[in-house]
């Protein structure tokens, strides 16, 4: 059932603030904290940080306070340019990668929060067992029936195109935990970034599993919990937009159909 | 606790091959909505400042009659599969079931008493 209000041990408090350094271009965060190992409800701590000695990203704030003012402070990262996924949170209201997100483009305080809607493992990191598992369970691999050929499987340029805008995808959960279908009923729907991941590989050429593939997905809630919201689109740190992808599945659905 | 591996519970009860065909109507009946019913209320804007008797007759010309009981029956099947989504969205277990039993049977009342209604008026 959708929840409208936090459970009363998940509602955040107002927690510490931490010293303010000197200096004239001093600016505000406003970060996420919870530890399970403390059994208290999750707080919003302040931090300062001069920003003439801080890096241009929200990733480089984040890392300073982690070095210089809180190491207990606990978020993901590893690539810091957008390609591995790890560090994507919500910065402003947005939902997006802290190392490729300018602290120039937040206005007033920066506010960062954990990827929403999704159980909490500590501090920004949040849980994605169940996100990775709805993305294996699209057999994000090429299915091939005939025999292996010799030298590799052909595509034509025109073919290799069509993945232009599905491969580059680095599965940072932005899109899904933006998507209020996957709120309500992430158990049963598969998400934005797994339904752009199962078109990557049903328009795929070399691919022979297509009719397999769309049986899978035609489902209610699996495919069809999709109504065109439109959040993942915005949101995707990668200028990608799967809601195309989805509408893309639904009209070979109907293809198949009518 | 159970003890279910992480693809178990993404995998659930699988796939229930259906939703196509609940989809293609949405857009097939939406479609005839986008028609219907601009149509429709621009022929019931000729209605107005009738007396009762006047509007009963304006009913019961045929065409108007035809297009009334089309836009009832296809809104109201349209209503039903929209509602049912959207039950479906925010409601869960037997209160889903029961709601959507609902949302179908108000759909279907509606479409009865209006028909029954076009069927005095216009026979």
């Amino acid at each position: 059932m959708v929840q409208f209000t936090l459970p009363k041990n998940s509602k955040v408090r107002v927690g510490k603030t931490w010293p303010k350094p000197e200096g004239k271009n001093v600016r505000k965060f406003r970060i996420y904290r919870w530890d399970p190992d403390t059994g208290e409800n999750p707080r919003v701590d302040t931090y300062f940080l001069d920003m003439d000695k801080c890096g241009p990203m929200v990733l480089d704030a984040l890392i300073k306070i982690k070095n210089e003012v809180d190491p207990t402070l606990t978020f993901r990262r590893s690539c810091r340019e957008g390609i591995c996924g790890s560090c994507a949170m919500n910065i402003d209201g947005i939902n997006t990668l802290a190392c490729i997100y300018g602290l120039d483009e937040v206005k007033g305080d920066v506010a960062i929060y954990p990827l929403p809607h999704m159980p909490v493992v500590k501090d920004l990191i949040p849980d994605l067992t169940h996100f990775y598992a709805q993305h294996a369970s699209i057999m994000p691999w090429l299915e091939t029936k005939t025999n292996r050929p010799a030298k590799e499987w052909r595509q034509s340029i025109e073919d290799r195109k069509k993945l232009d805008g599905l491969y580059e995808c680095v599965m940072c959960a932005s899109c899904s935990t933006s998507c209020p279908s996957y709120w309500w009923n992430s158990d049963r729907y598969l998400g934005p970034a797994a339904l752009l991941h199962a078109y990557r590989w049903i328009i795929d050429s070399r691919d022979e599993a297509t009719g397999d593939r769309l049986d899978d997905l035609e489902d209610p809630f699996k495919l069809y919990r999709c109504h065109t919201i439109m959040n993942c689109a915005k949101t995707c740190p990668k200028g990608l937009n799967p809601a195309k992808a989805i509408a893309e599945i639904k009209k070979m659905m109907v293809e198949r159909v009518v | 606790m159970r003890y279910l591996t992480d693809r178990k519970r993404a995998e659930g009860k699988g796939a229930s091959h259906t939703g196509t065909e609940h989809h293609w109507y949405m857009q097939a009946s939406g479609a005839a909505l986008a028609f219907l019913v601009p149509v429709f209320v621009i022929a019931l804007g000729r209605a107005f400042g009738r007396d009762h008797a006047g509007v009963v007759e304006f009913f019961a010309r045929p065409h108007v009659a035809i297009l009334t009981g089309l836009v009832l029956f296809v809104s109201m099947r349209h209503f039903a599969k929209g509602a049912t989504m959207m039950i479906e969205d925010y409601a869960r277990g037997s209160t889903r079931k029961a709601l959507v039993i609902a949302a179908i049977s108000l759909s279907y009342l509606i479409t009865a008493t209006g028909l029954f209604a076009l069927a005095r008026i216009a026979l």
